[in-house]
């Protein structure tokens, strides 16, 4: 089945401004005066901290849809999961880029910074989310059990990331690293503007894969629907195969 | 509603009664997880007593799953789950039954492993006004998100290991702040345990809220 | 009263994917004793698990003692008392115990006490004291039947009554049964048993591939 032409602008689209991003952040933009060449992790790291928000608001979003009476459709669980899908591997790019940078700038693997432990809580609900969907079951109870998974971990979301938050500042007067310039260097001129795009091409990117995966899961679907009309003509049958039984 | 709610945990707490499963399981279960702290930790070093806040609040957490597990194999005989739909009980009614139920087991655990802290971490008690109001906001979170949890893994074969991952990243910042505000309790400084009891609270009551909403759909979602 | 007490027309019903129900067409009168027979397989319990609004009801008509099961299936539920193939007990607890659960969460106001039930079915004494683990399966049957009594009695939905049960608790049940129908009780009976069904029903229907084919009536014999 091939890609609408919606899709595949989406798709080129993504790879030139992926491309674009590759020139600009590799060449073009300066080195920072404190972590060198370094600092162009920035140019992953946050875009894909961005779209890990936006795969998990995707799925919160696309769960509570589903569980609204007037809304109700099996897409919304099918976007909910490919959503997710997506997301967990955003979130583990992030926690890797991240460990990364911090070993090259400051030769540890991982501080607990606020924000990276929150990254990693979220990791976690997100895998704890996609290992329900695999449980089997009634199709209809197991995409109201999913929506209700994924409703459960979004309310926590935030008081995840405030705790979190509050915990570390507390901790950051005793704290020897500047943790605060460490992930938040000093970002300027063409430096913003590509992170800006950096944003831009990965949420383009993201989209295109959503889209695809989303009409997969869909297609997916189809094909045991399209089962339920034989299931119920061969019971039928069974009868005629049974009837003058005592 | 109240009125059913007290019928579902009284309940639950007469099975407990009679099966006596905290009482001869988990709180012998919560001393040998203090112990085996102290295994690892080595209490020469001082280690033990500055970590004990955090060492009970994570085995409260331990003894959580377990009550949550037991809370829902109770319900697990077939045909149980049918009888509780048919019975005409309000569904908000069974969820803040079956969570008043885990919370009175969790709070007789506490105190035991709070016993249990004070002996053998060698951490004598101050604070006990934050102490307590800590415990029962803690309590009450734990036992609303496990109940919210418990009923979205029960009945389902992998529900052992589906629980604690699903769990216990949601009650993270319980095991955070419970902590925190236990450790300010202890030290003396109470008015930097406050601010997190206050988050306590917010949890508690975003769970509850959450379970009595979601309940319904939850106990419909099997057959 | 309504005129019809169960209306089924082309309800469907799935178990996954797999169509228990295949367009189920069925009227039951108010008072009726309907006996399904049909071999194993034929969605009998499928037919009683939907009419007491716990499985979903997908495609047709579908309303139970006025109740429209398409759009609510779960206000009916209190109305109506449905006996499984499971007894759904709590292990830990006594027979007594479970039996007062019943009662106090069904919150029927005209409900006979716990221990006219217990000895309607033979259950007084030493055994209403022993914890549901350690009695027999037909005994917990017979502690499933009891809770029958706890509750309203408008609709009863029984799914294999007489399995597992002994000679004495098939006297028993049986009486409940013809009791109840006197009363007005409209009873929907899937059985195996027919000798012993049989008699006591007013009507006879038989289910396969999930669907009722042959409807016959009987004339009522019922029990002395």
């Amino acid at each position: 089945m091939r890609s609408g032409i919606g899709t595949r602008i989406l798709g080129t689209a993504a790879v030139a401004s992926l491309a674009l991003l590759a020139v600009m952040a590799l060449v073009i933009t300066p080195q920072d005066v404190n972590q060198l060449d370094a600092v162009r992790f920035l140019y992953i790291h946050v875009p894909l901290a961005t779209l890990m928000y936006v795969a998990f608001g995707v799925t919160a979003i696309a769960s509570a849809l589903y569980l609204w009476p007037r809304y109700r459709a099996r897409k919304w669980d099918l976007l909910a999961g490919s959503s997710a899908e997506i997301g967990v591997v955003v979130t583990g790019l992030v926690l890797v880029t991240g460990s990364i940078w911090g070993r090259t700038t400051w030769g540890v693997y991982w501080t607990w910074d606020a924000r990276l432990t929150t990254t990693a809580v979220l990791f976690v609900l997100f895998l704890g989310y996609l290992a329900l969907r695999r449980v089997g079951g009634d199709v209809d109870a197991r995409a109201k059990r999913n929506a209700i998974a994924a409703l459960a971990a979004t309310i926590d979301l935030p008081i995840v990331h405030k705790s979190v938050e509050w915990w570390r500042t507390l901790h950051q007067k005793s704290s020897i690293l500047d943790e605060e310039t460490f992930l938040h260097p000093h970002i300027h001129g063409s430096m913003y503007w590509t992170v800006m795009l950096g944003i831009g091409a990965f949420l383009l990117l993201f989209s295109w894969l959503l889209v695809n995966r989303y009409r997969l899961a869909k297609l997916e679907d189809r094909v045991e629907d399209e089962g339920l009309e034989r299931a119920i003509a061969e019971r039928r049958a069974e009868a005629d195969a049974m009837t003058g039984a005592p | 509603m109240l009125r059913d709610a007290a019928v579902m945990a009284g309940k639950d707490l007469r099975i407990e009664l009679r099966s006596r499963v905290a009482t001869n399981q988990v709180a012998p279960f919560a001393v040998l997880v203090l112990i085996l702290f102290a295994f690892a930790l080595d209490p020469d070093r001082g280690v033990l007593a500055r970590a004990a806040a955090g060492l009970f609040w994570v085995a409260v957490l331990f003894c959580a799953l377990l009550a949550i597990q037991r809370a829902f194999a109770v319900e697990a005989s077939d045909g149980a789950r049918d009888n509780l739909r048919l019975s005409g009980l309000d569904p908000a009614a069974i969820f803040l039954g079956k969570a008043g139920a885990i919370a009175g087991e969790l709070a007789l655990l506490e105190v035991i492993l709070g016993a249990g802290v004070v002996i053998l971490y060698d951490r004598s008690l101050h604070g006990p006004v934050l102490l307590v109001v800590t415990c029962v906001l803690a309590t009450i979170g734990l036992a609303a998100s496990g109940t919210v949890y418990g009923a979205l893994a029960a009945g389902l074969r992998v529900r052992e290991t589906l629980l604690p991952l699903l769990l216990l990243p949601v009650v993270a910042p319980v095991l955070l702040a419970a902590t925190r505000a236990s450790e300010a309790a202890l030290g003396g400084t109470t008015g930097d345990g406050w601010p997190w009891v206050r988050l306590l609270g917010v949890f508690a009551v975003i769970y509850v809220a959450f379970g009595v909403v979601a309940f319904a759909p939850l106990l419909e979602e099997s057959s | 009263m309504d005129s019809v007490v169960v209306h089924l027309h082309g309800a469907v019903s799935l178990l996954g994917r797999f169509p228990a129900l295949a367009g189920v067409d069925l009227d039951v009168a108010p008072g009726e004793v309907l006996l399904v027979q049909g071999p194993n397989g034929a969605g009998k319990t499928t037919l009683l698990r939907a009419c007491a609004g716990l499985v979903p009801i997908v495609d047709g008509e579908a309303s139970v003692l006025g109740h429209d099961m398409r759009k609510d299936r779960r206000s009916v539920r209190r109305h109506l008392a449905l006996l499984g193939h499971a007894a759904g007990l709590y292990d830990d607890l006594t027979v007594a115990d479970n039996l007062r659960f019943v009662a106090r969460s069904t919150r029927h106001v005209a409900a006979p006490p716990v221990d006219d039930v217990l000895a309607r079915l033979g259950l007084a004494g030493r055994l209403a004291s022993v914890p549901v683990s350690r009695l027999s399966a037909g005994q917990r049957r017979r502690v499933a039947v009891a809770s029958l009594l706890l509750r309203p009695a408008k609709l009863w939905l029984l799914d294999e009554p007489h399995a597992g049960l002994d000679a004495d608790g098939r006297e028993r049940l049986d009486t409940l049964i013809v009791e109840a129908a006197r009363a007005g009780t409209t009873v929907v009976m899937a059985s195996h048993e027919l000798e012993r069904a049989r008699p006591l029903a007013t009507r006879i229907v038989t289910m396969a591939g999930g669907q009722i084919h042959a409807d016959t009536h009987a004339e009522v014999v019922g029990v002395a």
